[in-house]
């Protein structure tokens, strides 16, 4: 049995999200047949979507309404909640971003509906969509069902295949009724760095106490440069004030699945293995031999992160720069 | 100014979770004020302390999750209100709607919550009680100054850092940075462990069992399948390295 999907598609950096892209391949999976709209609020740009066309968007929603520009609750609650209703949508899916954090929750409470975040997986069973997602940061999990209501969900970035089917999208021009706004965005302060998020990376150099101090960390970011990854932290780093809480990745902190995960001078304390345990991939370099990271490690050195690491990052550009030239 | 916070009783972050029959087990399991509700208590507490008025902890849990309404009285919260769940199984949208329920008869200028818990991991229930009361919302801030009426907020979004002007009332969520939480002292316990607590059954609030049933439910829970040990690289450094890298880019395909 499918469903109507409706997919909330966001643009960071003039980009379409990876996780996005995620997201119509999960409503192709969902929808089984049935119509998969996007929408696409403050951003109309041609090649963006010509891209989302690719992914099997039936109809595309774009709206570039004043107050749609830059993220507010509200106007993107209000403007949401009108397109649910106007298409009639069963299912809505977003990204477990800053936006569909935010969002998911207060449009689906304004609709009186349910919501799982931070979903990992999906499968449909006997008509019914059930959505597996990790708790305790992973130590666990639990695959959830709707009682009644929309189906609301927001997807961890980097979990789901992206399937390219081309179809013929069309483009409706929406037009929500917006108004009072009670917050104002009165700045916004990019801190981001390296420009990869740490949440959508597929390659993440992480450093703990073993980094030392702030400086440390730019051998971790030269390293990330080289494999187009981002630099996280465990707490132990950010208590130390080496670096900035955004980066934390643990229990407290953000939970990642990269493809690769590497862990430098870091013992592997059980809050900060919650966070990083489901990558793919992961590489442990640690001076200390008994540290428990390695039990977790795919691939360990045992030495000092300040040698191993910018040589592993010149093995890396060779290595890279071979596999340009052999492809 | 009347401050409300709404806190959670979790997992110590340091526990192992292990499931029976299906369910994840308590047995032995030390609990505490879940770690983002603690910013939200210490950052109630300041703004009292600054503008003077009340804090009331409010909390949906279990009778051991009177331990957190403690501790937080003990860090200099004034009151404290539990509501007693039941046995049936409830969601984000049910406790959301409690809340509510209880706080829709209280004055309240500032709610304040936790981003996420640490259990759960979900990050609802806090956004869903301020569409429930109607009020704006900001989540995931490090900073807080309340000027008159109104709150300058800078929230972290992916690292990015958001500055937000909105007017009371309004519901906050804590995220680290935003301030150090202070240990409760010896006198604040002691005192906290004889003040009294407000408890409220679900029939209390005066909904119906529609209004507040759960949309969602957990059809399984497991743990996840445990890492085979890898493999520690030997000899020479550069040559361990070389390998590394090989093997990521050959066997784990990931470079």
């Amino acid at each position: 049995m499918g469903r109507k999907v409706l997919i909330l598609t966001e643009v960071k950096d003039g980009k379409l999200r990876q996780v996005s892209l995620e997201a119509l391949s999960v409503a192709q999976q969902i929808a089984d047949g049935e119509e998969i709209i996007a929408a696409l609020f403050g951003d109309d740009s041609t090649e963006i979507l010509s891209e989302i066309s690719l992914y099997g968007a039936h109809k595309l929603y774009t709206s570039t309404e004043a107050s749609l520009s830059v993220y507010t609750t509200d106007a993107y609650t209000q403007a949401l909640v009108q397109l649910i209703q106007e298409v009639g949508a069963e299912v809505v899916l977003m990204g477990h971003t800053g936006v569909g954090k935010d969002l998911a929750p207060r449009a689906s409470a304004r609709l009186g509906a349910g919501l799982v975040t931070d979903c990992t997986g999906v499968e449909s069973v006997d008509g019914n969509v059930i959505f597996t997602r990790p708790i305790y940061a992973g130590k666990a999990f639990q695959k959830k069902s709707f009682k009644k209501g929309i189906l609301f969900a927001t997807l961890r970035a980097n979990n789901f295949a992206v399937k390219e089917s081309p179809v013929r999208t069309e483009i409706v021009s929406f037009q929500p009724t917006i108004k009072d706004l009670r917050t104002i965005v009165k700045e916004v302060v990019r801190k981001a760095v390296g420009g990869v998020d740490l949440s959508e990376a597929k390659v993440v150099v992480s450093g703990g106490r073993g980094v030392k101090g702030a400086e440390g960390f730019q051998t971790l970011q030269a390293l990330a440069d080289v494999l187009g990854g981002a630099v996280g932290a465990s707490r132990g780093a950010c208590d130390a004030e080496y670096c900035d809480y955004s980066m934390q990745i643990g229990q407290t902190g953000k939970v990642v699945t990269p493809d690769l995960y590497i862990a430098c001078g870091i013992s592997g304390a059980i809050q900060h293995v919650a966070g990083m345990s489901n990558s793919k991939v992961i590489v442990a370099i640690n001076k200390d031999p008994e540290a428990p990271i390695f039990q977790l490690a795919d691939y360990g050195i045992v030495g000092d992160l300040f040698e191993v690491v910018p040589l592993l990052t010149e093995e890396c550009k060779k290595v890279l720069s071979e596999a340009a030239v052999s492809s | 100014m009347n401050i409300l916070v709404l806190t959670k009783q979790t997992f110590d972050t340091e526990e192992k979770v292990s499931i029976q029959n299906g369910r994840i087990s308590e047995e032995g399991v030390e609990f505490v004020i879940n770690p983002y509700d603690e910013y939200a208590i210490e950052e109630a507490v300041r703004v009292k302390e600054k503008n003077g008025g009340e804090v009331t902890v409010l909390t949906v849990g279990p009778s051991r999750s009177e331990n957190a309404l403690r501790t937080a009285l003990a860090m200099g919260a004034d009151k404290a209100v539990r509501i007693e769940p039941g046995v049936g199984e409830y969601d984000e949208f049910s406790v959301a709607k409690w809340l509510a329920a209880a706080i829709r008869n209280r004055p309240f200028d500032l709610i304040l919550g936790g981003n996420m818990a640490v259990d759960s991991g979900s990050g609802q229930v806090a956004v869903r009680v301020a569409e429930e009361l109607d009020i704006a919302h900001v989540t995931s801030i490090t900073k807080l100054v309340l000027v008159d009426r109104k709150a300058a907020v800078e929230r972290d979004v992916e690292g990015d850092l958001e500055m937000i002007e909105v007017s009371l009332p309004v519901l906050v969520t804590a995220q680290q940075g935003l301030n150090e939480p202070r240990y409760p002292s010896l006198p604040g316990i002691m005192k906290a462990k004889k003040m009294p607590l407000e408890i409220i059954s679900i029939a209390d609030l005066g909904l119906s069992e529609e209004e507040s049933q759960s949309r969602t439910m957990v059809v399984d829970q497991y743990l996840p399948v445990k890492k085979q040990a890898g493999r520690i690289l030997q000899g020479d450094l550069n040559q361990q390295v070389y390998e590394l890298a090989q093997l990521l880019r050959t066997e784990a395909k990931v470079v």
